[in-house]
């Protein structure tokens, strides 16, 4: 949690200010019990009409100076605690950005979320809680003892006990209810994912019928969630009513030694109603400081949550300096060509492990693709397609081996620069709320309505963003729900191709096209200028036909390599798939 | 006005949700009351307690140990009731809340589903969620506070109606100010509050789609972008969240002030009539006590205002999506369908998703039991449409759909629903163990039928090298599963419960060729007697259907089988020849 305070860094002054005024707030309060006593023993003793007139009027300008200072603290607290939330949260945004795709598996998504949002939420109120009454409300209290003391030393003796006594239950109390409180925020998380699943998961929960199931599932969790708050909340219930009786009794005890100090003419009968007036404030400012620390424990553990999402470090640093040189874009093409001897892509010996997987994903993976060459990786579901082809934007690190990009180690490039350099169309078409013109400036920020529309034809996805009222400014909704699944496909292809990538990674990216968009895709990407590297991973055969080069993978091993004809040749796996899917074509015709 | 409108019929509902907690709620009033009552008595005591200690020589000690064995008990009772008050408290609310979310929760299991297609789940969810929990502490204080408060006021006025009656009326007539404070307040930061948790909730939004497509962001290396425009929202709700905080906070420190003016004035004229003999100075006492208690309640009661301010807003929110119009229940005298056939005949079927743009337009078909009918056709050519209509997740808007001669707007969406299997496009999993995924049709089905449909989908073989075999546990986006094993999985799901009617919307897209022949053949016996609707892409798929509709801007521009269109030599035939490109 700790860390989270360097966030408050800009808001040094407010973060003093506020107490300060609060605390100057306080010290007036301070000062009525004492006016209130002076009235007493001398204004109604003395029968002074005008002394008591006077000393009311002190009372109001302590209200008025009061009220200015309070404002003022109001103002700093709230300055401070949204600017800081709002610090931690753009913080907090970016270093979940940061995290790699391991990082991203582990913490899932649905907590990252309650991370972002209710999790600061609570931090903010919390934070301008104490800010406003931390400081304020022990110093009422210790201000109220030390004013005791002043007025009669015995009778403070009194405060010296009960304070400590009260702290105890307090913070007895509060230790207790700390981690229940994060309890209740799991159980919190837990409810959150079924409602999540159940509006992504509706079409198919509703084909099955499941609504009651999962009514009831809810149900089950929502009533675990509320029976945990209910027993904190018994606990949290005792706290009034304890502090209550202490304080109280501890009053009884000060009127009782008050008339003896009294009978003993050490005080007058106004100082005994000054004492009882402090010990009244004690109670007042012990429940505020008690509720406040409801509420800070509630914030700190969401602070901690949140600090420890923080504490998730990249485990893929990105210490790389070597700048991909400009040959290696799509540009370079029409250039001569020095470095044309050295590879694309090269993988060399690589292994790749999964953080929480028990076997390599891929083992022994070495192979180099040249500039402009099409590769072409086919095998089984699970055979490692996905993960080879994730090694090239370095969104997993290769556990062994190494994976080298235009003659150097994918770790050299920053990683933004190497992210440039690939495109990547994932299997999952994922759109984001937006225009369509915005979603496919994700490959190049200031591309053109020229450079876009070019991209877009290649992906053969004209007529989608013709057939949409506003073309290019069709606004697409979030997860680009008002759109088909192969729209969505086309689009995410058009989206990389902006870029102009060196190397396109194309992840079994076409299912959702039907035979002639796939091979129109095909062609067009094919006649792109010639220095592109283009890996198609796909499940059809006739899709990698073509390829220059053809990579077998059989459950994360290279069963062959070459092209279709060398492979139906060479290669047993190869030849089954090939013959699976042709033969049946040429049989039915 | 209009806001105010609003907040009473927010919370006119918030009451409805808590007329089954009456008895409860009656006890907490009873208990606050007898509290107050008992708390107020304790300044008399002390004040009557101050009049004995008049001076040296002047200390009535029997009559002090007296009062002070009376506040004693008084004060444990005082105790003891207090927690009973905030244990029912609690109850109820967090019993409320419950009844709430489930009811959020049970509404979004009959909303139609143009509304989820249309409102981000990221939003849903923050209502669902997020505001119900704000919703939760704003009633919590409100219990706690409001009653106590209120009784508080009440218990003060008679106890200093009975010292002294003309400072008692000097009190009543300064507190209203304070009350005006806090409403003046409490009116003006309403919309602030509103503004606050409308931005939330689209950076919510943001929030959502982006962290759940983190990985594409990071593919496109656009961490810098989303972040721009991540901070430009978070700014503008910075800047209303200071705003809503801020002049909200202002309540306690307004109405402090006026009760510090309260208490001045107190103070002057019981001093002035203490000289007059009118009042004791213990009376004095109790007044400046009560002086304090009797405004500190005005404290409470007006930040219980700003807090359930923030809270009706949010429960406003919750309260709008509980509303939605539900989807148009079965009809009462809907058929509880049973051993489906699967004849299904539509009958000029018109249907579109935003009215000015009309996707179907007099659409008919029609299918014998037992055929197969492969739908083919350009991406977005209104095939996941169709199957939308067939069950019923959306309603035609012109026209019929009759399974087995009845409409099935005259069945109950359940029996219709559990007549087809489904598999789609985008394979979805719920989080839990790849078991309990696989008996969601049938969770009766016993664990040889269960494995044998694994087996037929060719998903029992990767199933059994999980760690945990088929308890695995796997998260809501199926996790380190690859594409191709979730939508094995999704297969397997269908293949155990085999329904009569199939929808296989590109079931086998990301499915390597070697398993799919596998999967295809266990089709093909799946299939068999069973009419199934199939999204393909395959042309071995298409050719072996009896009939094919070839669909194109949401019109079946061609129908019939294979050698039929191939002879029609039309837009089908196009398509066809293209394959071999």
């Amino acid at each position: 949690m700790r860390k989270l305070l360097v966030y408050l860094k800009d808001y040094k002054k407010e973060t003093v200010l506020a107490p300060l005024f609060k605390m100057l707030e306080a010290s007036f309060e301070l000062f009525v019990p004492l006016v209130v006593a002076a009235i007493i023993d001398e204004g109604i003793a003395g029968q002074d009409r005008f002394f008591i007139l006077q000393r009311c009027g002190i009372l109001i300008l302590l209200g008025l100076i009061g009220l200015v200072c309070s404002v003022t603290a109001q103002y700093y607290a709230a300055r401070a605690a949204v600017g800081f939330t709002g610090q931690v949260r753009r913080a907090l945004f970016k270093h979940i950005q940061s995290l790699s795709y391991t990082e991203i598996d582990t913490i899932g998504t649905s907590t990252m979320i309650t991370r972002m949002t209710s999790d600061m939420n609570q931090v903010q109120n919390g934070l301008n809680l104490t800010l406003r009454l931390f400081l304020r409300s022990p110093f009422v209290v210790f201000g109220a003892m030390i004013m005791a003391f002043q007025i009669d030393v015995k009778c403070a003796l009194i405060f010296l006990v009960t304070i400590p006594i009260l702290s105890v239950v307090v913070f007895g109390i509060m230790l207790i209810s700390i981690p229940l409180y994060r309890k209740v925020q799991q159980r919190l998380d837990g409810v959150l994912g079924i409602a999540r699943e159940n509006l992504i998961g509706v079409r198919v929960l509703r084909a099955f019928c499941k609504e009651d199931e999962e009514k009831e599932r809810f149900w089950k969790k929502n009533e675990e969630l509320t029976g945990l708050q209910k027993y904190v909340g018994r606990i949290s219930a005792l706290l009034n009513p304890l502090t209550y009786v202490i304080i109280n009794l501890a009053i009884l005890i000060l009127i009782h030694t008050g008339a003896v100090q009294v009978e003993l003419g050490i005080l007058a009968q106004g100082q005994v109603v000054a004492l009882y007036n402090y010990m009244s404030q004690i109670l007042v400012e012990l429940i505020k400081l008690a509720n406040l620390i409801i509420s800070m424990t509630r914030a700190a553990a969401c602070a901690r949550r949140i600090q420890s999402v923080f504490e998730i470090r990249s485990s893929m640093p990105d210490t790389g300096t070597e700048e991909p040189g400009p040959l290696m874009g799509v540009s370079a093409a029409t250039e001569p060509e020095p470095a044309a001897a050295v590879p694309a892509v090269e993988f060399c010996h690589v292994n790749l492990r999964y953080a929480d997987g028990g076997e390599d994903a891929l083992s022994d993976i070495d192979f180099s693709v040249m500039p402009g060459e099409t590769v072409g990786i086919i095998g089984g579901t699970g055979s490692g397609k996905s993960s080879l082809v994730n090694l090239i934007p370095r969104f997993y690190d290769a556990t062994g081996g190494s994976v080298r990009i235009y003659g150097h180690d994918v770790k050299d490039y920053p990683v933004k620069s190497l992210r440039e350099l690939v495109g990547v169309v994932p299997q999952k078409a994922a759109l984001f709320h937006g225009s369509i013109r915005e979603n496919l400036q994700w490959g190049k920020k200031d591309a053109s309505d020229d450079e876009i529309m070019e991209a877009v034809r290649t992906a053969q996805a004209e007529e989608v963003v013709l057939g949409k009222e506003g073309g290019l400014d069709y606004e697409i909704e979030q997860g680009g729900r008002n759109l088909s699944g192969g729209q969505k496909q086309r689009l995410t292809i058009a989206r990389a191709l902006v870029k102009k990538p060196g190397i396109l990674i194309l992840d079994d990216s076409s299912s959702a096209l039907d035979f002639a968009t796939d091979a129109a895709l095909r062609a067009a990407v094919r006649e792109l200028s010639g220095q592109m590297t283009v890996f198609i991973v796909s499940q059809r055969a006739s899709s990698i036909l073509h390829a220059d080069k053809i990579l077998v993978l059989d459950d994360g091993k290279v069963a062959g390599m070459g092209t279709s004809e060398e492979l139906l040749q060479s290669c047993q796996v190869y030849r089954e798939i090939y013959e699976t899917q042709f033969r049946k074509e040429a049989a039915n015709r | 006005m209009k806001n105010r409108k609003i907040r009473k019929g927010t919370l006119g509902k918030v009451m409805h949700y808590l007329k089954k907690y009456w008895f409860l709620m009656a006890l907490s009033v009873l208990f606050a009351g007898v509290t107050v009552a008992m708390t107020l008595y304790i300044p008399i005591l002390v004040g009557r307690a101050v009049d004995l200690i008049a001076g040296s020589g002047a200390v009535d000690f029997v009559g002090i140990i007296r009062i002070l064995k009376e506040g004693c008990a008084i004060i444990l009772a005082t105790a003891v009731l207090q927690w009973l008050m905030n244990m029912i408290n609690n109850k109820i609310t967090y019993q409320v809340i419950r009844d709430v979310r489930n009811e959020a929760f049970d509404k979004l299991q009959s909303l139609p589903l143009s509304y989820l297609d249309r409102h981000p789940s990221g939003e849903v969810v923050s209502r669902m969620i997020a505001d119900v929990d704000q919703f939760a502490d704003g009633l919590l204080m409100g219990f706690t506070q409001f009653f106590t408060g209120a009784a508080t006021i009440l218990g003060t006025l008679v106890f200093m109606l009975t010292i002294n009656v003309w400072i008692t009326l000097l009190v009543v007539v300064l507190t209203p100010l304070s009350l005006f404070v806090a409403k003046f307040i409490a009116t003006h930061t309403y919309d602030m509050f509103r503004l606050q948790s409308e931005t939330r909730a689209e950076q919510t939004g943001l929030i959502d789609e982006m962290i759940g497509n983190q990985k594409v962001v990071q593919a496109f290396a656009m961490e810098d972008r989303i972040q721009d425009k991540f901070d430009e929202i978070d700014r503008r709700l910075e800047k209303c969240s200071l705003k809503a905080i801020f002049y909200s906070s202002l309540t306690n420190p307004g109405t402090r002030f006026v009760n510090n003016v309260v208490y001045a004035c107190v103070a002057l004229t019981g001093a002035l009539a203490a000289i007059g003999g009118a009042i004791s100075v213990g009376g004095l006492a109790t007044f400046l006590s009560y002086a304090n208690q009797y405004t500190k309640p005005f404290n409470d009661i007006s930040s219980v205002v700003t807090e359930l301010q923030n809270s009706l807003a949010c429960a406003s929110r919750v309260f709008e999506l509980i509303e939605e119009p539900s989807q148009i229940p079965d009809a009462p005298d809907a058929v509880e369908f049973k051993d489906a056939y699967g004849a299904v005949e539509l009958e000029h079927v018109s249907f579109s998703y935003t009215k000015d743009k009309p996707l179907i337009e007099d659409l008919n078909l029609s299918v014998k039991p037992g055929q197969r009918i492969a739908i083919v056709g350009p991406t977005g050519c209104g095939k996941t449409t169709l199957i939308n209509l067939l069950m019923r997740f959306y309603d035609v808007d012109g026209g019929g759909i009759r399974m087995d001669g009845t409409d099935i707007r005259r069945m109950t969406r359940k029996s219709l629903r559990s007549a087809y299997g489904m598999v789609l496009q985008d394979t979805w999993l719920k989080s839990g163990t790849i078991r309990e995924n696989i008996l969601m049709g049938r969770p009766d089905a016993t664990e040889e039928e269960m494995i044998r449909a694994a087996k037929e989908a060719h998903a029992d073989s990767f199933i059994r090298r999980l760690p945990g075999g088929y308890d695995t546990v796997i998260q809501e986006d199926g996790g380190s599963l690859s594409q191709g094993q979730k939508q094995l999985l999704c297969i397997s799901r269908v293949m155990l419960c085999l329904p009569p009617v199939l929808i296989l919307d590109e079931a086998t897209s990301s499915i390597d060729t070697r398993t799919e022949i596998r999967i295809q053949k266990a089709f093909q016996r799946m299939m068999e007697g069973r009419t199934s609707f199939v999204v393909a892409h395959r042309l071995s798929t298409i050719r072996e259907s009896d009939v094919i509709l070839v669909m194109k801007d949401g019109h079946i521009i061609e129908q019939g089988n294979h050698e039929e269109l191939l002879g029609r030599n039309g837009f089908y035939a196009k398509l066809y020849n293209s394959q071999n490109l």
